[in-house]
């Protein structure tokens, strides 16, 4: 079965200049787009990759990477919307890259849809009450 | 037809039909004006938007020995207040920054906490530390002063809006090739997005655009409580460019607002902080409209198709103070996700929350049902069409 997941990669220091994604393609076969990568001030490399492959692979790809201590996190838990907070305005809605906001027609709530988010973080600072919020 | 007595009447009786802005459209559709005039008493609007001109006057109480804020400086949890006034009074404005905030020299500014934030604090009823330091006088000796407080225990807390409640305003696009930070938020690129900020069929000024009703001293909710029109809002420019149906086609007319903060609540005042732009403060106002007459009704039912805002670049311009206007497009067209400019399709977004005031029009109503709000008659009326007034730039003249 063919699965495609967005997942948030975190690499300790020593881990920063090895070719991990190099053998995640080469050894389980599993495709990737790097929808953002940098390296915090702490000096870890943070990573959110979308994977793709044959769930198998995938599996093992997912051991690997854990066997090298990276740690993985899934995408949804990282960027959360404060719902105290939002007030439903919809200024984020033409922010987001990935339409992960919707305006519902009858109510004009604004709808966060965290499955399509890719954590790019551009609505974080530019939602005027501040609602979105990233957790690492 | 009725008076705002009689209303009144009826209000305490619990027998008043009560409305929101947006159910009388329909209402009007069903059965025809005469009827629902006869029928509806009392239309109730709200807005809930970033309203940039709000701040509060505080009295905090004399401390012993005796200081003399007044022409001193003094800071709420960092941010400066304006302290040109008596001796422990002082006023907070809700784009007031922290003196050590970067701004734009990082750009775009993050401006995470100011004046607004304050305010929604102070609301929300949490400690805010003040920090003062005056010049000592004979009767005020004390030059140094760092204590918590709290709204509960101040004199007082007065939320005072010197403009507020916009009669319909820009559309802000961006023509040039960058991003832009904007007080309409973020503009992207090219024509990227398109931001408007009005409640539209909701808004106050736009139910009653002649100002008929509307006037000095009515009674009104604000941010969760009940304030009062103090005056016409800065600005206030009621001789604008109108349709047929006299409601504006361009920012026109505007209130300011007067009313107890320590009744109010942070669900309907909250701190803004705009990307590259600055603090500010999101104010639910709510107005009710007494139906007097079928005109005034009539007014009423007007929706987001009929309602026009202009299209404004804030690339060129907006900045240039050029009254250039793009397009001009209704709120049902703005609501539909996007609008078509040059050609076009540009996605739209809001800067003011239609949901909150759907909330703040359905509260006042319902407080208006059981009998807790009863309508005032305005003591003044706000300047008109008549009045002749319009805005004025600034006219520079060089300093010698
Ligand atoms: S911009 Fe912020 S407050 Fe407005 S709808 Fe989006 S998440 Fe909510
Ligand atoms: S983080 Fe990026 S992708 Fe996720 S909701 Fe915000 S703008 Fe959209």
């Amino acid at each position: 079965m063919e699965v495609s997941k967005r997942i948030v990669l975190r690499f300790p220091r020593r881990l920063i200049d090895r070719p991990i994604i190099y053998h995640l393609v080469k050894d389980y076969d599993l495709e990737f787009n790097i929808l953002k990568a940098s390296i915090t001030p702490e000096q870890e490399g943070l990573m959110v990759l979308e994977l793709k492959g044959n769930q198998d692979e995938y599996d093992r790809g997912i051991e690997f990477l854990l066997k090298t201590g990276v740690q993985i996190q899934s995408l949804s838990q990282d960027v959360t919307r404060n719902d105290e907070r939002c007030t439903h305005c919809g200024a984020c809605v033409t922010i987001c890259p990935s339409a992960a906001f919707a305006v519902d027609p009858a109510t004009r709530r604004v709808i966060f849809n965290d499955e399509k988010c890719i954590a790019c973080g551009l609505c974080i600072p530019a939602c005027p009450p501040r609602a979105m919020e990233v957790h690492f | 037809m009725k008076t705002i007595a009689e209303i009144n009447e009826k209000i305490k009786k619990g027998q008043a039909v009560v409305v929101t802005a947006e159910e009388i459209i329909d209402i009007v559709r069903e059965k025809g004006l005469s009827r629902a005039a006869r029928e509806v008493d009392v239309v109730t609007t709200g807005t809930f938007g970033p309203m940039c001109s709000s701040g509060a006057f505080l009295n905090f109480g004399h401390t012993r020995p005796r200081i003399k804020i007044g022409g001193g400086r003094a800071y709420l949890n960092d941010v400066p207040v304006y302290t040109g006034i008596a001796a422990v009074d002082v006023f907070i404005g809700a784009t007031a920054l922290p003196d050590d905030d970067p701004r734009n020299r990082v750009y775009p500014g993050e401006f995470p906490y100011g004046g607004g934030h304050v305010i929604e604090e102070l609301v929300a009823g949490r400690d805010i530390r003040l920090a003062v330091s005056a010049y000592g006088t004979d009767c005020y000796p004390r030059r140094k002063l760092e204590t918590w407080i709290n709204i509960r225990d101040i004199n007082e807390a007065i939320l005072f809006n010197v403009r507020n409640s916009y009669q319909n305003y820009n559309v802000a696009v961006n023509l040039s090739g960058k991003t832009l930070y904007t007080y309409m938020g973020v503009l992207k690129p090219n024509l990227g997005n398109a931001n408007y900020c009005s409640a539209g069929q909701l808004s106050p000024l736009l139910k009653d655009p002649y100002y008929k009703t509307i006037g000095i001293g009515t009674k009104i909710f604000l941010g969760g409580g009940i304030g009062y029109v103090a005056w016409h809002g800065t600005q206030h420019n009621p001789n604008v460019l109108r349709g047929e149906n006299g409601l504006p086609r361009r920012p026109a007319g505007t209130l300011a607002v007067i009313g107890d903060l320590k009744q109010m609540s942070p669900e309907f005042l909250r701190g803004l902080s705009m990307l590259g732009y600055g603090t500010s403060l999101a104010v639910g106002i709510g107005v009710p409209i007494p139906i007097l007459s079928e005109e005034i009704l009539a007014y009423t039912a007007v929706s987001d198709a009929e309602i026009f805002a202009p299209v404004v670049d804030y690339a060129e311009a907006y900045p240039q103070g050029r009254p250039e206007v793009l397009a001009e497009v209704s709120y049902a067209q703005l609501k539909s996700g996007s609008i078509t400019l040059q050609g076009k399709q540009v996605p739209t977004a809001s800067l003011s929350s239609y949901p909150k005031a759907v909330e703040i029009a359905r509260t006042l109503k319902s407080w208006i049902e059981k009998g807790e709000f009863t309508l005032t008659e305005p003591v003044a009326p706000l300047p008109g069409v008549e009045s002749g007034i319009t805005i004025r730039g600034l006219k520079e003249r060089p300093v010698e």
